[in-house]
């Protein structure tokens, strides 16, 4: 009876266990396939020089032109997704009635349940034709399209997010901003949003990680020409849409073109880490600040 | 115009804005799912269903995408259910407030953000080619377990944590151990919430095409899986593939495989949403 | 006071939560087969004490024990003493009712499955005994296979009772019992209350003045984790030794 509790404890504990080696192992992976690219490819070439061509004959391995995409998509998805789940949080929050809200978060959060291919096909045939009649420079592919249907994907998470974060701000201040006579959009703008501002600086930090880490749509819409560049209208490759690519061509494995999926990878891995450990330090101060 | 005038005509403004941004994404939404049913509608027919892909878009089908999905899903219920229940009732049952289970804490937290594509070179590494599993069904499928572990885990957490404190006093007052007041309250009582949880965590499974690629799942499959060891594609790789391709008959089956993989998700989804409103019906404490 | 035998003894008890002292050196004896009925103020440390009795505080962080507690002699927080088997012995019911999310039947036998009793007579049997001990046989023979959440609050709290005793304990701890029901409920339980001390020794809590005074034969009275005074029941309500205990019959704090 003693011992069958024990094992059973021992089966849990092991099952809890394995997610650290989840843990270890990305990074044991994502290092030891790194370490070696870097014995051949100095860190300095890889952040300084402007060009990713290590699938060419002459191989160039500068990071800067992924990191430029991933960034202007990025960019591109926290401009749309921003101000609108910004404003949708608000709205719910200080305008909408309880009714309202009950119906409209769960279809927000179909936003959340496509499939990222399908916004992909989305970018691509729809998006980008449509872009294409207002801005005639725009290539098929290109940063702007894949960007905004990244950010209409990302706006449930601002808005669901931030939501709560307002929700969270106890109701005696916005009843004292009313009290002196402010309006709704007064008392949220003045009181509410300033007194959640954390809440919603998490959201859109873990907004961008996603971001950064999001891969179909960039990989059908945006293209997969590396470019040090900031236009939001030509081709670009970002670090995923990069890995994507590699993977789907004949790299023989042990290679270094093979490595740089890793180097790749354990780059956007640190930025994603950075990203999601800000925003964890920030909700843990945020939490302490209103208990 | 007063002072107070321009407040209350800006205050009304913000309130248009609002509900216009609130309707915008679902407008895109329609949009988008407007044009897919028209886009491909007209495509999906038996043989869409039953064909096998081909160099020619009209005679192409998703018979090897959609058994694959099947497969990945089935797979990796097997492998993510029992670890995350167990990894989720070991952190709240067990080893609460210990120095281990801050750190699991972090560390599910963590993994929880670190982007699919990750997973997909921790499986081509691990799984691919140290376990030799080479780019089969298993290897995907463990990988992707790998990834809605997190999920699955703060989802059994918070199933969990909601039985109330008095259901475990009172197995306990009769004697019960630890795991068999877990086995015989806790759980049963928050499995609701548990088999929500994952079946959130397994929609947003079959909607995973990065990780696959990564790890050498294939677009091109000439024959359906038969077992777990077998090489394998699914709905979003192949559509992937469509989508890559100039010709617009191509195209066109992207848009009629985009349908039944949103009508996989919406329905894995629609369960989950049916489910949590039935137990919090069932159970009121 | 009387004769009868020691069933339960606290020897020199103090008890804490982390470095916060919530019992302090108490010393008292529970006999068998009577009522005994712990009084005082929130927070003395009454609820504390009880569930020393069957060391459900065992789970709770940092509490921890000092003395000894003896029943039949024996001292339950001895390190070969296994807690389930000592919980067997010592019934619990809870301040709310408590049943499990299960039918009134399975809540009735649980404490016999999980010891791996699968006979279905024998089942059905205590089911039926126990059920009829408290009374609510005839209320709930017709759907025992119904969700006892349907139940009323003082039909749960009677199924938690029987639950209990369907495991045949020789002691039944009850911590404030009727604190969430209604007076005719309340009755209920003071009325089950009489019946079992034939055959069980009971302990309860109790916020309740009067209902010490009704439904117990011992009343001992707690006040900032100590046991101030202890004596039989109409003794202590009539002529209290100390003024502390005195103060709080007669209201003047609690």
């Amino acid at each position: 009876m003693k011992l069958t509790e024990k094992i059973i404890e021992g089966l849990l504990w092991l099952s809890a266990a394995i997610t650290i080696l989840v843990t270890v192992g990305i990074i044991w992976v994502l290092l030891s396939e790194s370490v070696a690219f870097f014995s051949e490819v100095s860190v300095i070439e890889f952040f300084t020089d402007t060009e990713w061509t290590p699938l060419f004959d002459v191989k160039r391995f500068g990071i800067l032109p992924l990191l430029a995409g991933t960034f202007l998509t990025t960019a591109i998805a926290i401009a749309v997704a921003l101000p609108i789940g910004l404003t949708i949080a608000i709205y719910l929050n200080e305008y909408a009635d309880a009714s309202f809200r009950a119906v409209i978060k769960p279809l927000l959060e179909i936003l959340a349940t496509i499939p990222t291919v399908v916004y992909g096909f989305f970018a691509l045939t729809v998006v980008t034709p449509f872009l294409q009649q207002l801005i005639p420079g725009l290539a098929g592919f290109n940063a702007l399209s894949a960007g905004m249907v990244m950010g209409i994907m990302i706006i449930p998470m601002i808005s669901s997010l931030s939501e709560d974060a307002i929700s969270a701000v106890p109701k005696s201040l916005r009843e004292a901003a009313y009290g002196m006579g402010a309006t709704r959009l007064q008392t949220a703008f003045g009181v509410m949003v300033p007194a959640a501002s954390s809440g919603i600086l998490v959201s859109i930090i873990l907004a961008i990680s996603r971001a950064v880490g999001e891969t179909m749509i960039v990989a059908i819409a945006a293209g997969q020409q590396p470019r040090l560049t900031l236009n939001p209208l030509v081709p670009v490759e970002t670090m995923t849409t990069y890995i994507v690519q590699v993977s789907l061509g004949d790299v023989p494995h042990g290679s270094l073109e093979y490595r740089t999926i890793f180097a790749v990878g354990i780059t956007l891995f640190i930025f994603t880490f950075a990203l999601n450990n800000i925003s964890f330090w920030i909700k843990k101060k945020y939490q302490e600040k209103y208990d | 115009m007063t002072n107070a005038d321009r407040n209350r005509l800006k205050d009304k403004a913000f309130q248009f804005f609002g509900i216009f941004c609130t309707f915008i994404g679902l407008a895109v939404l329609a949009v988008f799912l407007i044009d897919i049913l028209i886009d491909g509608i007209g495509r999906i027919d038996w043989e869409f269903l039953n064909n096998l892909p081909s160099r020619r878009a009209h005679r192409s089908g998703i018979y090897t995408a959609w058994i694959g999905t099947l497969w990945i899903l089935l797979l990796t219920t097997i492998i993510a259910f029992p670890l995350g229940i167990g990894a989720g009732v070991y952190l709240e049952e067990y080893g609460k407030k210990s120095r281990m289970a801050t750190i699991l804490e972090i560390n599910i937290a963590n993994l929880a953000g670190v982007p699919s594509i990750i997973y997909g070179l921790l499986g081509l590494e691990i799984f691919v080619r140290l376990m030799a599993l080479g780019g089969s069904l298993l290897a995907g499928a463990l990988t992707l377990s790998l990834l809605i572990l997190p999920i699955v885990i703060v989802t059994t957490r918070e199933a969990i944590k909601a039985v109330p404190r008095s259901i475990r006093d009172g197995s306990f007052a009769l004697g019960a151990s630890k795991w068999q007041t877990v086995w015989y309250q806790v759980l049963p009582a928050s499995f609701g919430g548990i088999l929500t949880g994952v079946i959130l965590a397994l929609s947003r499974a079959v909607g995973e095409a990065a990780p696959l690629i990564v790890i050498g799942a294939l677009a091109y499959v000439p024959f359906a899986p038969a077992s777990p060891m077998d090489e394998f594609t699914v709905l979003p790789i192949q559509i992937f593939n469509w989508i890559s391709r100039p010709q617009a008959a191509f195209t066109t089956n992207a848009a009629a495989a985009i349908i039944v993989l949103l009508v996989i998700t919406f329905i894995l989804n629609g369960i989950a949403v049916y489910l949590r409103h039935k137990w919090q019906k069932r159970i009121k404490w | 006071m009387s004769k009868k035998k020691n069933k339960l003894e606290a020897i020199d008890l103090n008890a804490y939560y982390g470095d916060f002292l919530a019992l302090k050196n108490i010393n008292v004896s529970m006999e068998e087969n009577l009522v005994t009925a712990f009084i005082g103020p929130s927070g003395c440390g009454k609820s504390t004490f009880l569930r020393t009795l069957n060391r459900m505080n065992d789970y709770v962080d940092g509490f921890r024990v000092q003395g000894q507690i003896l029943l039949d002699e024996q001292d339950i927080y001895r390190k070969e003493v296994q807690v389930d088997e000592l919980r067997k012995q010592v019934g619990m019911v809870f301040q709310k009712p408590n049943p499990f999310p299960k039918t009134i039947y399975e809540n009735v036998i649980y404490g016999l499955k999980i010891q791996g009793i699968s006979d279905k007579t024998l089942l059905q049997e205590t089911a039926e005994k126990t059920l009829r001990q408290t009374t609510l046989w005839d209320e709930v023979k017709d759907k025992l296979h119904k969700s006892a959440l349907a139940l009323s609050g003082g039909q749960q709290q009677r199924l938690c009772i029987a639950r209990a005793l369907a495991i045949s304990p020789s002691v039944v701890l009850m911590d404030e019992p009727t604190s969430a029901l209604d007076p005719i409920s309340t009755a209920k339980i003071e009325e089950l209350i009489y019946e079992l001390k034939k055959n069980y020794t009971i302990i309860i809590v109790t916020h309740n003045m009067q209902q010490a005074a009704r439904v117990s034969d011992h009343t001992a009275f707690f006040y900032m984790g100590e046991l101030v005074e202890f004596a039989k029941t109409k003794t202590l309500f009539t002529s209290p030794k100390e003024t502390r205990t005195q103060n709080y019959i007669t209201g003047r704090f609690g």
